[in-house]
């Protein structure tokens, strides 16, 4: 097999772990609360900025990752009360376009901060041999974290109350009310929850890419593809189509240019929504 | 639908505004010139985006139409000669192939609401990334410049902007005809049937298909005449400002804030953004590029809460407080 092909392969498969988290939590805000939040990936980018700025400023890497972990799970529950809460009985393309509205506000208030340059946190990772193969710390590390939160993520709602509660409520809208769920306070763990997540990719996308305002316009797109192939509000369906995609970029990428590999990864899309219309896992 | 006529006032000042509006060139700076003609185009691409779009089909696929419009034109006239009279058809024609390959299989497939909006975004980033990737032929995300020509009506160059503005104008009066054409026609009820219930108007003998496939294509061929009258004004094209979710969005919001079910709502939209745009770029000078979107989209987030039908959907709600508020884009 060609080594370069090899490589190509296994730079998808690490960033596929990263589109897989991203997917996670815009799937989980979507299966919960049934809201498209259009300016997710404009989040992760937020994410992106908080830690590089942060670390410009002399915090150590953890600590601001952390940091910019909060700060981004603080503003997903922003998003949620001051956005989605005031149109949740509003028809469900009004709540999407509210949150597009959203996207236009952070690209351009991260453009007033930051200005448009494309921004380099810096921080030189080692790039691992294995024989002929060059394989990238720093996406071997993304890759490795985002399974964890994704396992996390799991654990959490399997094994706690509040987790059990996310995904019932999830099934069905109506009745949880009755069952003495409080509605009000799932939305917000879960918007918690979500933009939390979209902190931590954020913190692992900057290690390997410049940051700039409209990073989200690059990778909004990808990651609404992927939950809608895995199936909008499905988890497994989501973490599968983020592998598709990201081999299909990657080998893609390696045969032409990633420009085409782009093309035929939302050429498929549209295919497939044809054929599968609930997703590649569906029954 | 039509309400009894009488001389309305209405009438009046509409010719008004149209005689206000001829005389403009004339009397007017070009930068101010440069600002019409610029809400003249856009107002006409909302328009046509707003003639599927007060049906609920909401499509973040506008982008998509708009690029093909602007770069065919420009790529037959670069590398071939064509004048633009048989460019600008040909992309019209194309977009039209590709709305009916995208939306007859969305129809068919009961492909709505946000999954229409997603397939259709996907569209326009098919277009976007097929524009970068093909950088040998149309200069990539560095953009390409037409051939200049002079003053040229076979090239349709005009160092003139007064020549552009009377285009715009045309072509904008000729959008809110078509709007007019389908408010008025017997397909607007079908339409509004189908928008609010499509089984049962299927049972009422409405061919849903044609109807939804008829108003995708008009509004992509407008969109798309719309796409290439601005690459041709502006005689430089980039994929990021005629393609791509952020001009499909811009498309989408703008016609809400105008307001989508008036007439004169898409324009309205236009009006106020560009307004806005150039206020805010004076006002602040170039140090904050980014103040102007900023506000842009505090006051989109503000307009889909608190006003749904838009500005012109407020003023028609003043005027006539006995009619119901139909509820804003229905799935």
């Amino acid at each position: 097999m060609d080594i370069y092909l090899l490589e190509a392969v296994i730079n998808g498969l690490l960033l596929g772990g990263v589109l897989a988290l991203l997917a996670l939590g815009l799937n989980l805000i979507f299966g919960v609360i049934d809201v498209v939040w259009i300016a997710y990936a404009d989040l992760v980018m937020c994410g992106m900025y908080a830690v590089y700025w942060l670390h410009v400023a002399g915090w150590p890497l953890w600590a601001a990752s952390l940091a910019a972990i909060a700060g981004v799970a603080v503003l997903g529950v922003l998003v949620h009360v001051l956005i989605i809460a005031p149109v949740l009985r509003a028809p469900p393309i009004n709540q999407l376009l509210a949150t597009g509205g959203l996207l236009f506000f952070l690209q351009s208030f991260t453009t007033l901060l930051f200005g448009t340059d494309f921004r380099n946190i810096g921080v030189r990772l080692p790039i691992i041999e294995m024989g002929d193969i060059f394989i990238s710390f720093a996406r071997l590390l993304a890759f490795g974290f985002a399974l964890v939160g994704a396992v996390a993520l799991y654990v959490f709602l399997k094994r706690t109350y509040l987790g059990v509660a996310i995904r019932a409520i999830s099934q069905d809208r109506e009745i949880m009310g009755l069952m003495g769920v409080d509605q009000r306070r799932i939305y917000l763990v879960t918007s918690l929850i979500g933009g939390a997540l979209a902190g931590l990719g954020g913190c692992l996308l900057v290690l390997q890419y410049d940051v700039h305002p409209f990073l989200g316009n690059t990778f909004g797109p990808l990651i609404f593809m992927i939950c809608v192939l895995g199936g909008l509000g499905n988890m497994i369906g989501g973490f599968v189509a983020s592998f598709i995609i990201s081999q299909i970029i990657s080998i893609g990428g390696y045969y032409y240019s990633t420009e085409w590999a782009y093309v035929l990864a939302f050429t498929l899309f549209i295919v497939l929504m044809f054929i599968r219309p609930r997703g590649i896992l569906a029954r | 639908m039509n309400p009894p006529r009488a001389i309305n006032p209405l009438h009046v000042a509409g010719i008004a505004a149209l005689a206000c509006l001829i005389a403009l060139p004339f009397v007017t700076p070009a930068y101010f010139l440069h600002i019409v003609i610029q809400i003249l185009l856009w107002g006409f691409i909302y328009t046509a985006w707003s003639i599927m779009g007060r049906f609920g089909f909401v499509s973040l696929g506008h982008g998509a139409f708009m690029g093909v419009g602007a770069y065919v034109p420009a790529l037959l006239w670069n590398y071939e000669g064509v004048t633009p009279w048989l460019g600008i058809p040909a992309g019209v024609a194309l977009s039209v192939l590709l709305a009916v390959v995208i939306g007859y299989p969305c129809f068919r497939f009961r492909v709505i609401g946000h999954y229409f909006a997603l397939v259709t975004l996907a569209l326009s980033e098919v277009v976007l990334r097929t524009i970068t990737a093909a950088r040998d032929i149309t200069g990539g995300s560095l953009g390409m410049t037409q051939k200049l020509a002079g003053h040229s009506w076979y090239a349709l160059q005009f160092p003139d902007k007064r020549y552009f503005y009377g285009i715009a104008l045309v072509v904008w009066l000729g959008g809110l005809l078509v709007w007019r054409w389908v408010d008025r026609g017997i397909e607007r009820e079908a339409l509004e049937a189908i928008s609010e219930d499509e089984e049962a108007a299927a049972s009422l003998g409405i061919d849903v298909m044609r109807e939804k496939l008829r108003v995708t294509v008009v509004s992509a061929a407008l969109t798309s005449v719309g796409g290439s009258l601005f690459g041709q004004y502006l005689a430089y094209l980039n994929p990021e400002t005629v393609s791509g979710i952020a001009v499909s969005l811009q498309i989408v919001f703008a016609a809400i804030a105008g307001g989508m079910y008036a007439l004169l709502g898409p324009t309205v939209g236009a009006f106020l953004t560009i307004a806005l745009n150039e206020g805010l770029r004076v006002w602040f000078g170039t140090n904050f590029i980014g103040a102007a979107n900023t506000i842009y989209g505090i006051l989109l987030i503000l307009f889909i809460i608190f006003m749904p039908r838009g500005i012109m959907g407020v003023i028609e709600n003043l005027r006539m407080p006995r009619r119901a508020p139909a509820p804003a884009p229905a799935e």
